[in-house]
């Protein structure tokens, strides 16, 4: 330092405090934001106009077109015609008469129009049943309910006698009973394979005659709906749920056989799901649809449908896995070490400590991979199942409605938007709560 | 290195050590691969006793006590705790593990559990116990560590010395017979460090058989009976901490002390 400093120059003491001011009006409110978040340069100026411009151009064609569009017409020619009177002719509106006319079929598929409560009122269920599952601010006991709806629902939408549902479902509380009571004492491994050997030995040889005793005694029937019969968005979200429910455990199970140490069981998991990941989903729903059949024994009717939610659910457990493996890969190894340290054995360190936090951390990759999922159902028009783009062929196809296409796709796409959004938001809203737990 | 003590008096009067053998080590190799980790290491704890391990990095020393609940697997020789012989019977493995508390240098705490949670855990998953009972002793267990307070908070909201001082807590809960550290202080500001020690030493007051891997070296002096010189895999040197510190005899053991204590 070359320059000195006198004692007296340094010091120095403040004699009256400065009173709280108003930042300058330039500084706050809209004005600053305005300035700050669209005209802070020239650059930016001509973004913001520029995208303005965009917008408007997009909005002016749209609105008019979605807002001013016909309801009320019999067919596309009809539609035109109103519109020619209305608008004048070549304006360009849309004619959502289709989207009147036909949405029941776009929704239901061919079911059967009076039975269309059935459906409604499972889809009603399911959104009760499901709630206590996403939301754990719910009575827990609620999960039981939850537990019965599928039965319920099935029954609801395929119909027929009400003992056939009731008579799986046992299956699975005779899994559960000897899981809970035998666990303890024959130990965990042997009674894992009871629950699984048992329930499967009574569905084969003692379900079928005991739901066909049960109906003869007390008849509870729906009519049958045939699986071909149902279509429409019914359809992608019959699917759609159902691979979402099931690829979930199968994934995390996978995950959890490509992480063991035992040799075979690691090896098997990476080969299911490097084969299933590296063969397009499309490959795997005509295996499906063709050649299925030729490895189940002559004779068996195995319903199409139940084969491609088979399919997808194996496809989508496949990239689970691979997003809870990531999951697990980012926990430190501590973790485990202070669950095994303090005598947790596997899987109630996996249940307790490891995969709450694993599945945590894989929530937005998990909520990814179902949203995926439940866009690819639509893939199953290429198989000849009615899902709402094969409905849309069909009705393209029809004399009326011959040469609409924009109404259609718009609502489908709409549909189909609905639910991912919801899927998408419900993702950030377990992520806000789960890290306001946490922290 | 730091030679923070605790401020008060140690009370002796319940540190006594039985000739009970709580822990026998005999003949115990490890490698990791090709390189042979630990070497030879015989050792005989009994019951009550409070044993320093100290020594270099690279040592072998965290190795060793994380051989004795088997989060590291040996290969060579036994390892007997509380005279179940450590075999690759993963019983065995489990029984022992909950009678040895561990406590780690990052503690460890599950980050999705409240304090009072990660206290009853383990006590009501592996040990049975009713959850009103569990929390009783969690409760304890808690005051004990002077943060009863803290209880119905999430680890990430505490201090490190309060989350390593639930680490310890929770592996009481477990009314563990044996306490192994893993240098239980090195990742805390020294400030911290303190109330930790505190913790170990109240501990080991009530008679708790403990061994610690530490650098503390005034906690060694106050409350070990015997502090174990590790070096290249083989323990060097083990003897009274005044006789350890006052006079050392390798000349491994001369040099290391002469670092950590030099300045």
């Amino acid at each position: 330092m070359s320059e000195v400093h006198s004692e007296s120059s340094l010091a120095y003491v403040r004699e009256t405090m400065v009173d709280q001011k108003e930042p300058p009006l330039s500084q706050t409110g809209a004005y600053r934001w305005i300035h700050e978040n669209l005209f802070s340069g020239w650059l930016n100026v001509i973004l913001t106009l520029g995208s303005l411009w965009f917008i408007w151009v997009v909005l002016s064609h749209l609105v008019p077109w979605a807002a001013l569009g016909i309801w009320d017409a019999g067919s596309l020619a009809q539609c035109r015609e109103i519109r020619n009177d209305l608008y004048g002719a070549g304006s360009d509106v849309a004619c959502w008469a289709v989207i009147a006319e036909r949405w029941p079929q776009l929704l239901f598929g061919f079911y059967p129009r009076d039975l269309y409560w059935r459906p409604v009122l499972a889809f009603v269920i399911f959104f009760i049943a499901i709630a206590p599952v996403l939301f754990s601010s719910l009575p827990r006991k609620a999960l039981f309910g939850s537990m019965a709806a599928p039965f319920v629902i099935y029954w609801l939408i395929w119909g027929g006698s009400l003992w056939g549902p009731v008579a799986v479902a046992a299956g699975f509380v005779l899994g559960w009973a000897i899981m809970n009571y035998a666990g303890p004492k024959v130990g965990v491994l042997p009674a894992i394979l009871a629950s699984i050997v048992v329930p499967l030995l009574y569905w084969f040889f003692v379900a079928g005659p005991l739901a066909g005793a049960l109906s003869s005694v007390v008849p509870l029937r729906l009519t049958n709906v045939e699986s071909n019969d149902i279509g429409g968005f019914m359809l992608a979200l019959i699917i759609g749920i159902s691979g979402i429910l099931l690829s979930l455990p199968l994934g995390v199970v996978l995950a959890l056989g490509r992480q063991s140490d035992m040799f075979i069981i690691n090896k098997c998991s990476i080969a299911f799901i490097e084969i299933i990941r590296g063969v397009p989903l499309i490959v795997w729903l005509f295996t499906a649809s063709l050649l299925l059949n030729y490895f189940l024994p002559p004779g068996t009717n195995f319903d199409l449908m139940l084969r491609v939610i088979i399919m997808v659910t194996l496809f989508a457990s496949a990239y689970i896995a691979e997003v809870v493996r990531g999951g697990l890969a980012a926990l430190p190894k501590g973790q485990y070490e202070a669950a095994d340290a303090l005598g947790l054995d596997y899987w109630k360190s996996m249940r307790l400590i490891i995969l709450p936090q694993a599945l945590k951390i894989a929530i937005p990759g998990i909520v990814n991979t179902f949203i995926g999922l439940f866009k690819d159902t639509t893939l199953v028009v290429f198989i000849g199942l009615l899902d709402p783009i094969g409905l849309s062929n069909s009705i393209r196809a029809s004399t009326e409605w011959n040469g609409i296409y924009w109404e259609l796709f718009v609502f489908i796409g709409l549909c189909f938007f609905l639910f991912c959004f919801g899927m998408g938001r419900y993702s950030l809203y377990l992520e806000k709560k789960l890290r306001r737990e946490h922290n | 290195m730091s030679d923070i003590a605790t401020a008060r008096e140690v009370d002796r009067s319940q540190m006594t050590v039985s000739d009970e053998v709580a822990i026998q080590i005999s003949n115990m190799n490890k490698w990791y691969g090709t390189f042979h980790v630990l070497r030879d290491i015989d050792l005989t704890v009994h019951r009550g006793e409070r044993i320093v391990i100290a020594g270099p990095s690279g040592s072998g020393k965290s190795t060793l006590i994380r051989c004795i609940n088997r989060l590291e697997e040996h290969q060579a020789g036994t390892i007997t705790v509380d005279g179940t012989e450590l075999g690759s019977d993963i019983k065995n493995i489990d029984k022992i593990r909950s009678e040895v508390g561990m406590v780690f240098q990052h503690f460890n705490l599950f980050p999705h559990l409240t304090i009072l949670e990660n206290c009853t855990l383990a006590p009501i998953w592996v040990r049975k116990t009713p959850k009103k009972e569990a929390e009783a002793t969690a409760m304890h267990f808690l005051e004990k560590v002077k943060i009863p307070e803290q209880a119905h908070k999430y680890p990430g909201q505490l201090s490190g010395g309060q989350q390593q001082r639930v680490a310890i807590a929770r592996s009481l809960c477990m009314k563990p017979r044996i306490m192994l550290f893993d240098e239980p202080t090195s990742a805390l500001d020294p400030e911290m460090i303190k109330e930790v020690l505190d913790t170990m030493v109240s501990l080991a007051e009530e008679g708790m058989t403990m061994l610690c891997v530490t650098h503390e070296m005034g906690f060694a002096r106050q409350v070990a009976n015997r502090v174990i010189f590790m070096d290249a895999g083989q323990i060097v040197e083990q003897n009274e901490p005044e006789a350890f510190f006052n006079n050392p005899q390798h000349e491994r053991t001369k040099l290391f002390l002469s670092q950590i204590l030099g300045h």
